[in-house]
């Protein structure tokens, strides 16, 4: 694997969101730290929007902006969202990496990408 | 140069530009976000011309048969019709003649239509059926184009249903109605014929499930077929005999009717469909997922069955909402 590769083809490209997105918002779904955030919610747009977001966080293509994010959460933010709850969403993005069996260099290039949107998810 | 139709108003495609800059740089305003073709904001659906499979990744099965695609990365080389999804709502309908009505239990008539017009669609998608210009209700197809040579619709009689009883108590054989082209993306696709499929219903849930089924069985799917069918009483179940012989008939094919209230009877399993089949099968991963009826049942079994392995992309949903009378 050459150095001139980004993060994003390190990592597989879409492919390798493809296969994460399923098993991110599964775990994401079955954390009781904050799935309760994720009821009645339409499950195939929050899917393509986990996907938009781990495309981002993988380095990837994106329109994302810093704004998104704090209207995105807004309503999420009034409901008690804080900074256990970015972690723990971290953590799975992390736990999804590694079963996947992304090496512990990438992982951490990716959570920092995840770790540069909190506050803007949490409206800071 | 490509050519694309978007509302009668016909675009040139530049090199490199794709059809959802085409359309916004024209005035349309065509929803999107990624621009990536990962968010599938900007779906779109050509109705004359084939999308080429660049712009169709990530889509489910029916919705690629049906010429759906993404179109922020769409760069056709040949013209293309295009709409939004939702613009399939207005549109011209269809006379089909009633050609039977049986009752299946003491609330479901099942409709037989005669459709003079080429009609084609598949087993499970569904149609609007009008009692007037503006008054019309969604019913599934429980018929299958390859076996049966009518249409058939299982109407269940609501209490306060204005369409379903004018069905039951007005509409004769040898009546004029009025229906929509076909609609939907709840249907079998060929490929795949290992793959096992779960099929979750609840009342008149079962119609589209009756013909996603028989298709999937005259297609010579392979893999194993559960049915799990559901109602409060056993007078709302219906077709069992019918069941039980394709079950006999196909030993890929299994058939398991439930109660969810206090009644018991042998053969029936006690419990709500939806909570019986995520005991008997909890790991789904792999399986293609059928989920058909009472909109929370509909909901609840498809976040169920995705926790249980299931990809999202494999689950089709026909939740039967209610009109407010």
């Amino acid at each position: 694997m050459s150095n001139q590769e980004s993060l994003f083809e390190q990592l597989g490209g879409v492919a390798a969101v493809d296969a994460a997105v399923d098993i991110f918002y599964r775990k994401v779904l079955s954390d009781d730290r904050i799935n309760v955030f994720f009821d009645g919610v339409d499950m195939d747009k929050q899917a393509a929007k986990q996907k938009a977001f781990l495309t981002m966080a993988f380095g990837g293509p994106h329109n994302y902006t810093g704004l998104d994010m704090r209207r995105g959460h807004a309503h999420l933010v009034e409901r008690g969202l804080n900074d256990s709850h970015v972690d723990a969403v971290i953590e799975n993005l992390g736990a999804t990496l590694k079963e996947l069996g992304v090496k512990d260099e990438l992982i951490a290039r990716v959570a920092a990408i995840a770790e540069s949107t909190r506050d803007d998810v949490l409206g800071r | 140069m490509t050519v694309i139709r978007y509302n009668d108003q016909l675009i040139q495609l530049d090199a490199e530009q794709s059809v959802l800059d085409a359309l916004n740089s024209h005035g349309a305003s065509i929803p999107f976000s990624c621009r990536s073709g990962i968010c599938q904001s900007c779906l779109m659906q050509a109705q004359e011309g084939t999308p080429p499979a660049e712009a169709q990744q990530g889509l489910k099965d029916s919705l690629k048969l049906q010429n759906y695609f993404l179109a922020c990365v769409c760069h056709p080389h040949t013209d293309l019709s295009v709409t939004l999804p939702d613009a399939n709502a207005d549109q011209k309908l269809i006379t089909a003649t009633v050609n039977q009505l049986n009752l299946l239990n003491d609330e479901i008539m099942q409709v037989v239509l005669d459709c003079q017009t080429p009609f084609d669609y598949r087993a499970g998608q569904f149609i609007n059926l009008h009692l007037d210009q503006t008054i019309a209700r969604s019913y599934s197809l429980a018929s299958v184009p390859q076996q049966d040579r009518y249409l058939h619709l299982h109407v269940r009689r609501l209490p306060d249903g204005q369409v379903s009883n004018w069905i039951h108590q007005t509409l004769k054989i040898g009546d004029e109605v009025a229906i929509s082209t076909p609609l939907g993306n709840c249907f079998y696709t060929t490929g795949r014929t290992e793959q096992n499929l779960l099929l979750i219903g609840t009342g008149s849930g079962l119609a589209p499930l009756y013909g996603i089924i028989r298709d999937a069985l005259n297609q010579g799917h392979r893999g194993k077929i559960y049915l799990f069918h559901g109602s409060r009483e056993l007078a709302g179940l219906y077709l069992q005999q019918t069941l039980d012989q394709l079950s006999k008939q196909y030993s890929n094919f299994h058939y398991l009717p439930c109660i969810s209230g206090q009644e018991t009877a042998n053969g029936y399993a006690k419990g709500r469909a939806d909570n019986v089949a995520f005991q008997q099968i909890t790991d789904l991963k792999n399986w293609r997922v059928f989920l058909c009826g009472h909109p929370e049942m509909v909901n609840s079994a498809k976040r169920k069955a995705f926790l249980a392995g299931a990809s999202m992309q494999d689950i089709y949903l026909d939740a039967f909402h209610v009109k407010p009378v």
